[in-house]
């Protein structure tokens, strides 16, 4: 290994903590969605491009506003959250669960290509950038900071939110028993209902994140979809504190490797990692739920 | 209060209820006793709404509870407390509370029912930053039942609370059933312990095979030799 | 039970897809390649198809069949072009590599009991892992552009098993290829295996109490399944002339794996066939109607290029929620009602 403990190495590290924060923000959403219906949204990568898209749209199309923009984008992939749940996965609830992650393939397939056609396959960029920050001979975008921020009181909110309210603990209850919900006076399909729009309204967050940092175009998903759901798994479905603690160890992975070698082996060494923790301990290192 | 007229119904081709009529008044405690497999817990969840029933009419103080949503049936002033318990094992005891009080008029009383369940069980007070799943049998049940009360029930089902609970956590349970009696609750209760249960409440239902086969005063079933001999083998 | 050999419907299916090639040169003779390039792909992804489902129907839905038919293409490629190695020896030493590797990773799944959602996504990992390795080594592998096997004289040779410009002979030896892959699906349902892997996939501890040793029942099928892949994965490499991570290995290869074969009928044997036929024609028909359509191109402009997956998506969604046994499951299921006294 080439790169010894010096500054470009601490460099890493700090980018590889600014990276986790996204990771997490991604993260946080298909958890509860994943926590709480039992769902796994294979999809939820094309959610964020939509969300990226419709604040591309409204700001450089329309011409909006870009803080109009991105509530406008979050507000949108709220609603297709609530839209695929209602239509594509409640359908499917009482099937084996490989259906309903299937199903959410589909609409995969279908979003890519509905982007392809709105927007065409070039890369669209909002054209803001936050420039950078330079301390003690290291640099680190503003993009990241803010991103690490804004995560970080995201998951503080929602944790609020899923402790202190009615709903949010209906949320939590939902996840350890769905029979006897209504006993409660607990509609299940309007919680489920409310957790998909608190999902997708998460990815539109994390949407109006990355498109201050990354060019848009349909197949954006794959670049870190599969990393998203690694760190769900890793992390133990539905633990919040799991999530966090994935997306840490995976940016580590990634920007580390990436800065001693080439990005792709930061990235193979990651899923490599995930395996074999799978192996070991198949609920992931926080098992546990919301 | 609560009438049922020819309840039939059951999972699938399997049909659990045959045409059972009941009654509960207002301010009574009423038992449903019958052989395991009668059909008793079946009856309670057809109320609750948990299970559709497929014939019949069932209406709780002129509300007709088959045209109700399962949601919705709390509204109506009846409180489920579910066999084995089934709290919400890693929520703590006051979210367990909480969950209890969940529809829009709980919610907005949602202190002073808390303050009245925590008066009445306060054992529950000590415990309310507990996991429910981490406590004990008997203290898991006055959980569940301080969960039904928290929507300000009028009437309160009780499925086979002494269940899998040791003798001297039973007698507990039993007086636990006395004092939400004494709260002025009317209650409808579910049990296998047909000795212990026939002394707490006014009357009672035999179920067998799906049909009610008897009813009468509580000390009248307890007199009768055939249920002492076929339920409290004497 | 099925007996193919006994049944007229399969002598008479086979002796059409003989006669087929014959029949183009008549019928078509301007474009006879045209015709003969999309039936070997047909028929190539239908093999590999067939390989996924055998441990698709067990409830094993993998996303990770996309690493073994990259391993099988990329390791065939690799070893003509850099150690002048011969297909005839590489391919199955890709085979065994892929099956080793089906094995290495399958046997902690089935230890742990890893099931449904997370082997699904534990697979999918398996697919970028071998994928990021493809791109990562670009020094060989030519990265994410590809990289083609270095071609052998004319292109015609049995020594580098190439046979690209030979179309009548692509389509014997991929027809040859396809009716293996048929056998081996006939085979594993006749067998005795068949019978403790739909035990085990319906309760693995009920399984296991009745003796069947669940794990080593589900090794035996792994390896077969990804050894399959990674054959038609290499015949695919050597029939394009070209392999990318994106067009033989990846995510999106794997995905399209489950969802042809969900689409075709996950439980009939013909049914990952079908469902290659039906996803291939398809974008080819989509492809074509709109090429030759002035009002749908005018209309469409450039993103024609995704109707053809958009409308698979949708399909995909269909099939999923109204025809979970897909196109020939459901059609035969609806005629067994239809014939009397069954």
């Amino acid at each position: 290994m080439d790169c010894a403990l010096d500054i470009f190495f601490l460099e890493a590290v700090l980018n590889g903590l600014l990276l986790a924060g996204l990771l997490a923000l991604l993260a946080l959403g298909l958890n509860l969605v994943f926590g709480v219906i039992d769902v796994v949204w294979i999809c939820y990568a094309e959610l964020v491009m939509v969300g990226m898209y419709a604040i591309f749209h409204f700001h450089k199309v329309v011409g909006l506003p870009l803080p109009v923009a991105m509530a406008l984008g979050i507000l949108v992939v709220a609603v297709a959250g609530v839209i695929l749940h209602a239509v594509v996965i409640r359908p499917v609830l009482d099937t084996p669960p490989i259906n309903q992650l299937l199903v959410t393939g589909g609409v995969l397939f279908f979003l890519q290509a509905a982007a392809t056609m709105a927007f065409g396959v070039e890369f669209k960029n909002i054209g803001v950038q936050l420039g950078s920050v330079s301390f003690a001979d290291m640099y680190f975008s503003w993009n990241r900071i803010l991103t690490f921020v804004v995560a970080l009181a995201i998951v503080l909110v929602l944790w609020q939110f899923l402790r202190r309210t009615f709903v949010g603990t209906a949320i939590r209850a939902v996840s350890q028993d769905r029979q006897i919900m209504p006993l409660m006076g607990v509609d299940t399909r309007q919680i489920y209902l409310i957790t998909s729009a608190i999902g997708g309204g998460l990815a539109g967050l994390a949407a109006t994140l990355m498109v201050l940092q990354f060019d848009i175009y349909p197949q954006i998903g794959l670049q870190f979809g599969p990393l998203v759901f690694m760190i769900c798994v890793l992390g133990g479905l539905g633990s919040m504190v799991g999530g966090f603690v994935a997306a840490f160890i995976i940016a580590q992975f990634i920007t580390i490797g990436g800065s001693c070698f080439a990005t792709e082996w930061g990235y193979a060494v990651a899923f490599l990692f995930f395996m074999v923790i799978i192996f070991i301990r198949p609920q992931g290192l926080f098992g546990g739920k919301v | 209060m609560l009438e049922l007229t020819g309840i039939n119904a059951g999972y699938g081709q399997f049909q659990a209820l045959f045409g059972v009529s009941m009654r509960v008044e207002a301010g009574e405690a009423v038992a449903v006793i019958g052989a395991n497999g009668a059909g008793k817990t079946t009856l309670l969840r057809v109320i609750s709404g948990l299970l559709p029933a497929s014939a019949g009419a069932m209406s709780m103080e002129g509300t007709d509870l088959r045209r109700t949503p399962p949601h919705r049936i709390i509204e109506t002033g009846i409180a489920h407390v579910p066999e084995s318990r089934r709290l919400f094992p890693r929520l703590s005891v006051e979210e367990n509370l909480r969950m209890g009080a969940f529809v829009k008029p709980a919610r907005a009383r949602f202190a002073e029912r808390l303050d009245y369940v925590y008066g009445l069980f306060p054992r529950l007070a000590e415990r309310r930053n507990q996991l429910a799943g981490t406590m004990s049998g008997g203290e898991q049940q006055m959980c569940a039942i301080g969960r039904a009360l928290m929507s300000g029930p009028k009437l309160v089902l009780l499925d086979e609370p002494s269940m899998g609970l040791a003798p001297v956590i039973v007698t507990q349970v039993f007086d636990l059933v006395r004092r939400i009696r004494s709260e002025g609750y009317t209650v409808l209760i579910v049990e296998q312990n047909v000795a212990q249960v026939l002394k707490v409440v006014d009357r009672a239902y035999l179920i067998e095979v799906g049909r009610v086969d008897r009813s009468g005063p509580a000390a009248e079933l307890l007199a009768s030799d055939d249920i002492r001999r076929a339920y409290m083998g004497l | 039970m099925t007996k193919p050999r006994l049944n007229p419907g399969y002598v008479i299916g086979l002796a059409v897809m003989i006669a087929f090639p014959f029949a183009v040169n008549v019928l078509f003779p301007s474009s006879q390649k045209y015709y003969l390039h999309l039936a070997v792909q047909i028929l190539l992804w239908a093999f590999i198809y067939t390989g996924w489902s055998l441990m698709g129907r067990f409830g094993l839905t993998s996303l990770g069949h996309g690493a073994f038919t990259g391993v099988g293409a990329y390791v065939t490629v690799l070893l003509w072009n850099y150690s002048g190695l011969t297909p005839l020896l590489g391919i199955p030493i890709a085979v065994i590599l892929a099956a080793g590797l089906g094995v290495v990773v399958g046997y902690p799944c089935f230890r742990q009991r890893i099931t449904g959602h997370y082997f699904a996504l534990l697979t999918l990992a398996l697919t970028e892992f071998v994928r990021l390795c493809i791109v990562g080594l670009r020094d060989l592998t030519g990265g994410s552009l590809g990289t083609q096997p270095q071609r052998h004289g004319d292109g015609l040779s049995l020594y580098a098993v190439q046979f690209e410009p030979d179309r009548m002979l692509a389509y014997f030896i991929a027809l040859a290829v396809w009716l293996a892959g048929l056998y081996v699906w006939w085979r594993v349902d006749r067998s005795m295996d068949r019978y403790a892997l739909d035990a085990a996939s319906q309760d693995e501890d009920a399984a296991a109490s009745v003796g069947i040793d669940v794990t080593r029942e589900k090794l035996k099928i792994t390896a077969l399944s990804a050894a399959m892949c990674a054959f038609g994965g290499a015949m695919f490499g050597q029939y394009q002339m070209y392999i990318g991570p994106d067009t033989i290995a990846g995510l999106g290869v794997s995905l399209n794996m489950v969802f042809a074969v969900i689409a075709g009928g996950m439980f009939v044997m013909l049914g990952p066939t079908f469902g290659a036929f039906f996803t291939q024609m398809l974008a080819e028909v989509l492809r074509v109607a709109i090429q030759g359509s002035e009002t749908l191109k005018a209309w469409l402009g450039s993103s024609a290029l995704a109707l053809d997956t958009a409308i698979y998506g949708l399909l995909l969604i269909f099939f999923i929620i109204y025809m979970p046994k897909g196109i020939l499951g459901t059609a035969l299921d609806w005629l067994e009602k239809r014939k009397p006294g069954s």
